[in-house]
């Protein structure tokens, strides 16, 4: 199963950076979801998909799968909300102050 | 000897609180006394039972890199030249310079420039010297460039930096070179270690590296071109540095590692020949010029090339000669960049073909000119110094008859030739400089000015250099065996002190070629129209100023190109270029060391719940390429994210599986909000060029991560820690869920740092919607 994931994973960032380099801000903002999502999965993955029970204790349970990717995923996945909200409201604002959302506009002055 | 160095850098910071009175007294009058209290210290060290003196002073001992000193014959000679010539020069400037001129920045300029020139000659430490070495180069870059609202000045004192920092550097290599072979940092240290050097396989780097730093400073061809430009600097400053000392730095450079790579056969073939050739090249070049500084700047280069010549001859007696010229170059040429300082002044034009018949006007200023110029040329007068020097230059060059290489043996041929051809245009310019000058027509109402005898505190200095041209000449030596032979010792290692006599008798062969050299100098100069034309053809196109500006300008327009060219503002072909040498940069790695590796042991069951939840993922994260419209995108980017959580409730991660659905809810209903306030889309089409390299892009990406994963996967060396917090979760961290103890109890501060993440972010997105646009704040 977990060369499945890695494909998956594989798969989300090829179309992750496909998306990035795209003219439109919008497809941007998609690619770095994709992305973010893609280095989730690869967290889980390398933490091991073998059975287990989640990690909440129980004097029944032996097994449990592994807390710690848990823990860093959760940290990783609220950062990354973070940085996408800040990014979409960059792009509301510098599309609506430039009048473009097109990224090939989107250029520094000459010699800045 | 510290305080040599040390005065003038104190001095310097004293320099702009004492100009500030610079209306009632000029500024130079202070700095008068310095070079002179220098300079007559160090006079007590003349005398036959001189030996050499060391004093060291710590400065980084742990790098072995200190303050050491070390005065023998040759560094007296220079210390000497230095201070001495110092003294008369701001001397002369007291006189040359108004008052109304930026004279704190003249006197703090020229007394760093001394402070560092002295340093050059006085270190026995490579980086020391180095050091002040480079202090030179920056003062005299300073120093041309004073006038710095003309354009040829800065032209000037850019040029000579380049070069010289050039050459400075590539010294610095081959110190660098020397210090590690001989794991010393002494020059004296070094010459004791001479055969570990010999033989070592670095030897032609430094003796390339060094000689570069040598010619450059000493303007040997072609590195020369800098010193023609650098006359656009105050003619005190011309006399100083570029007649009399810091281009005496590369001689002084060349003789001091004279007795490490002498022995070499290179070392004579290098430099003689560029010696030779500098002279030819100076002095015929010289004949050229119309200005007056031009003329003496290539007289100037001509004139380092005989010396440097003679020190690449290494014979006894081409080292007297060469430390005897140096003497004497010093003199005669510091006075003649006086007296064309003086022609400028008075009359306020350099250019020889205005000037003409100033003898009446000037007679002090032609006296000094004709002792200067005659013992230039090198004319058998017994009162002149130059030409006792370019007499022994000529017996030195006859006298090379040592067992030599073939191509070293042809080469002593041909020196004596080259040295009477290159003496012949020497004695040329020097009777135009005299005669174009001083005598013939009156021009004086085409003058700027209507030209006078200078004040007599401008003849001073040149007065006194003159007089010590005729001391010299009338008694060459006086100053043999007390001064000179120590000089002469430390080069080539050997004491000797030559009788100098004036009447060799007719039958001396280096009295024939000074004949020849007259002779043959004076019917050159009769006949100077006839000339002109040849002057005019050679060397025509092939000029060496032309070709430093090409590169110059070439290097700047390329690296212009170069960088346009991939710094294009364009982040898309940045983002495309990162990545994609990523990924060839980690394939070709993991190909070469076979990082790829592929196990199937230790892998987790394949259900169909799990596989199908993998293809709608799959079919989505595809779909977000092919959505033509953007909600569809963004429709499809939220089936990946409700996906993701789907796999965390499988795989056992409840809290996981809560945050990224509430999560994904709140990001795709912002995508949407985004999307309605973005400006009216239009749909933009790719050119199916950049599709694909797009597409080879990202699936190249792809893979890689792909297998990356695979491989670490397969490759899992040690156990998890999770044992550790599953078994303490409960006792230490008071908690059943052991997801939520790692965050916030034993992983606490990344927590911590992501809320204040959160923080920033919700602030910086308040900050981004409620400042006015720029616009509506107007």
């Amino acid at each position: 199963m977990e060369i499945v994931t890695c494909i998956l994973a594989g798969l989300l960032f090829a179309t992750a950076i496909y998306n990035l380099l795209q003219k439109q801000l919008i497809r941007i903002i998609i690619g770095t979801g994709l992305l973010s999502h893609g280095a989730h999965l690869f967290i889980l993955t390398m933490g091991g998909l073998k059975g287990g029970k989640s990690p909440i204790l129980n004097e029944d349970v032996s097994n449990y799968t592994d807390p710690l990717p848990q823990a860093l995923i959760l940290t990783s996945i609220v950062i990354s909300f973070g940085i996408t909200s800040l990014l979409l409201v960059l792009a509301y604002r510098a599309a609506n102050d430039n009048g473009t959302d097109n990224m090939d506009q989107l250029r520094g002055n000459k010699n800045e | 000897m510290i305080f040599a160095v040390l005065l003038p850098l104190l001095i310097a910071c004293l320099i702009p609180f004492l100009s500030k009175v610079k209306h009632k007294i000029h500024t130079g009058i202070f700095v008068f006394f310095i070079p002179l209290i220098i300079f007559l210290y160090f006079i007590q060290f003349i005398g036959t039972n001189f030996s050499p003196v060391r004093q060291t002073y710590q400065w980084i001992p742990s790098l072995s890199i200190n303050f050491d000193f070390y005065l023998d014959g040759l560094s007296l000679l220079f210390v000497l030249l230095i201070s001495g010539i110092g003294a008369l020069v701001v001397l002369y400037s007291i006189y040359y310079l108004d008052k109304t001129e930026q004279l704190g920045h003249f006197y703090v300029y020229l007394i760093l420039f001394m402070a560092g020139m002295l340093g050059v000659v006085l270190s026995d430490n490579v980086f020391v010297m180095y050091t002040f070495w480079e202090l030179t180069s920056i003062s005299s870059f300073l120093l041309i460039g004073y006038w710095h609202f003309n354009e040829r000045s800065r032209y000037g004192a850019l040029k000579s930096m380049l070069i010289t920092i050039f050459g400075g550097l590539s010294m610095f290599g081959g110190f660098i070179l020397l210090s590690v072979i001989t794991d010393t940092t002494s020059i004296q240290a070094m010459i004791e270690q001479k055969s570990v050097i010999l033989n070592s396989p670095y030897l032609p780097l430094i003796l390339v590296f060094i000689l570069l730093g040598a010619f450059t400073k000493s303007a040997q061809f072609p590195f020369h071109i800098w010193l023609p430009d650098a006359m656009e600097a105050p003619t005190p400053v011309s006399a100083y540095l570029h007649s009399a000392t810091m281009v005496k730095a590369g001689l002084f450079l060349v003789a001091r590692f004279s007795p490490i790579l002498a022995d070499y056969e290179w070392f004579f073939i290098i430099v003689s020949i560029a010696g030779i050739v500098t002279l030819c090249w100076g002095s015929y070049m010289a004949v050229k010029q119309t200005d007056l500084k031009a003329i003496l700047a290539f007289s100037t280069i001509s004139q380092l090339g005989m010396i440097m010549a003679m020190l690449g001859f290494g014979t006894k007696v081409a080292v007297f000669a060469a430390v005897f010229h140096i003497l004497n170059h010093a003199t005669f040429k510091g006075s003649l960049f006086m007296v064309a300082g003086i022609v400028d002044h008075e009359t306020g034009t350099r250019d020889i073909r205005k000037l003409g018949g100033l003898l009446t006007f000037m007679p002090i200023t032609a006296t000094l000119a004709f002792f200067g110029t005659f013992s230039m040329a090198g004319v058998p007068f017994p009162f002149l110094n130059g030409f006792y020097s370019k007499e022994l230059f000529f017996q030195s060059s006859l006298g090379l008859n040592e067992n030599v290489g073939s191509f070293a043996s042809f080469l002593i041929d041909i020196i004596p030739v080259l040295a009477v051809f290159g003496s012949i245009f020497t004695f040329v310019y020097s009777m135009y400089f005299f005669f174009g000058v001083f005598s013939g027509r009156k021009k004086e109402k085409q003058l700027p000015k209507k030209p006078h005898e200078a004040p007599i505190g401008m003849l001073l200095s040149p007065i006194i250099l003159v007089g010590l041209v005729i001391i010299i000449g009338l008694f060459p030596n006086l100053v043999n065996g007390s001064f000179l032979a120590h000089t002469a010792e430390a080069i080539s290692g050997e004491a000797f002190h030559p009788h100098i006599v004036y009447w060799h008798g007719w039958k001396k062969p280096a009295f024939i070629m000074s004949l020849i050299v007259v002779v043959l100098g004076t019917l050159l100069v009769l006949t100077r129209k006839k000339w002109n034309a040849v002057y005019r053809i050679l060397p025509g196109k092939l000029s060496l100023n032309k070709t430093y500006d090409v590169i110059v300008d070439k290097l700047d327009v390329y690296s212009n190109q170069v960088t346009n060219f991939y710094m294009n503002g364009s982040l898309r072909l940045y983002v495309a270029l990162i990545l994609g040498t990523t990924a060839i940069v980690t394939f070709t790695f993991m190909l070469l060391t076979g990082g790829f590796t592929i196990g199937f042991d230790n892998l987790a069951d394949i259900t169909p719940i799990e596989i199908s939840v993998v293809v709608v993922m799959m079919v989505a994260a595809l779909a977000t390429i092919f959505a033509k419209h953007n909600v569809a995108a963004i429709l499809v980017l939220g089936v990946v994210g409700y996906g993701i959580s789907i796999l965390f409730v499988i795989y056992r991660a409840p809290d996981l599986a809560l945050t990224q659905l509430i999560i994904e809810t709140v990001t795709v209903a912002l995508f949407l909000l985004c999307f309605f306030h973005l400006p009216k889309m239009q749909v933009r089409k790719e050119s199916g060029k950049s599709k694909l390299i797009n597409a080879v892009i990202s699936v190249a990406f792809g893979a890689m991560m792909t297998l990356i994963g695979i491989s670490a996967h397969t490759s899992n060396w040690f156990d998890s820690i999770a044992e550790y917090f599953l078994k303490t979760s409960h006792k230490l961290g008071g908690g059943d869920n052991v997801v939520n103890v790692i965050l916030v109890d034993m992983r606490g501060l990344d927590t911590m740092f992501e809320i204040t993440v959160l923080g920033i972010a919700a602030l910086a997105i308040f900050g981004l919607i409620k400042i006015k646009r720029k616009k509506e704040a107007e």
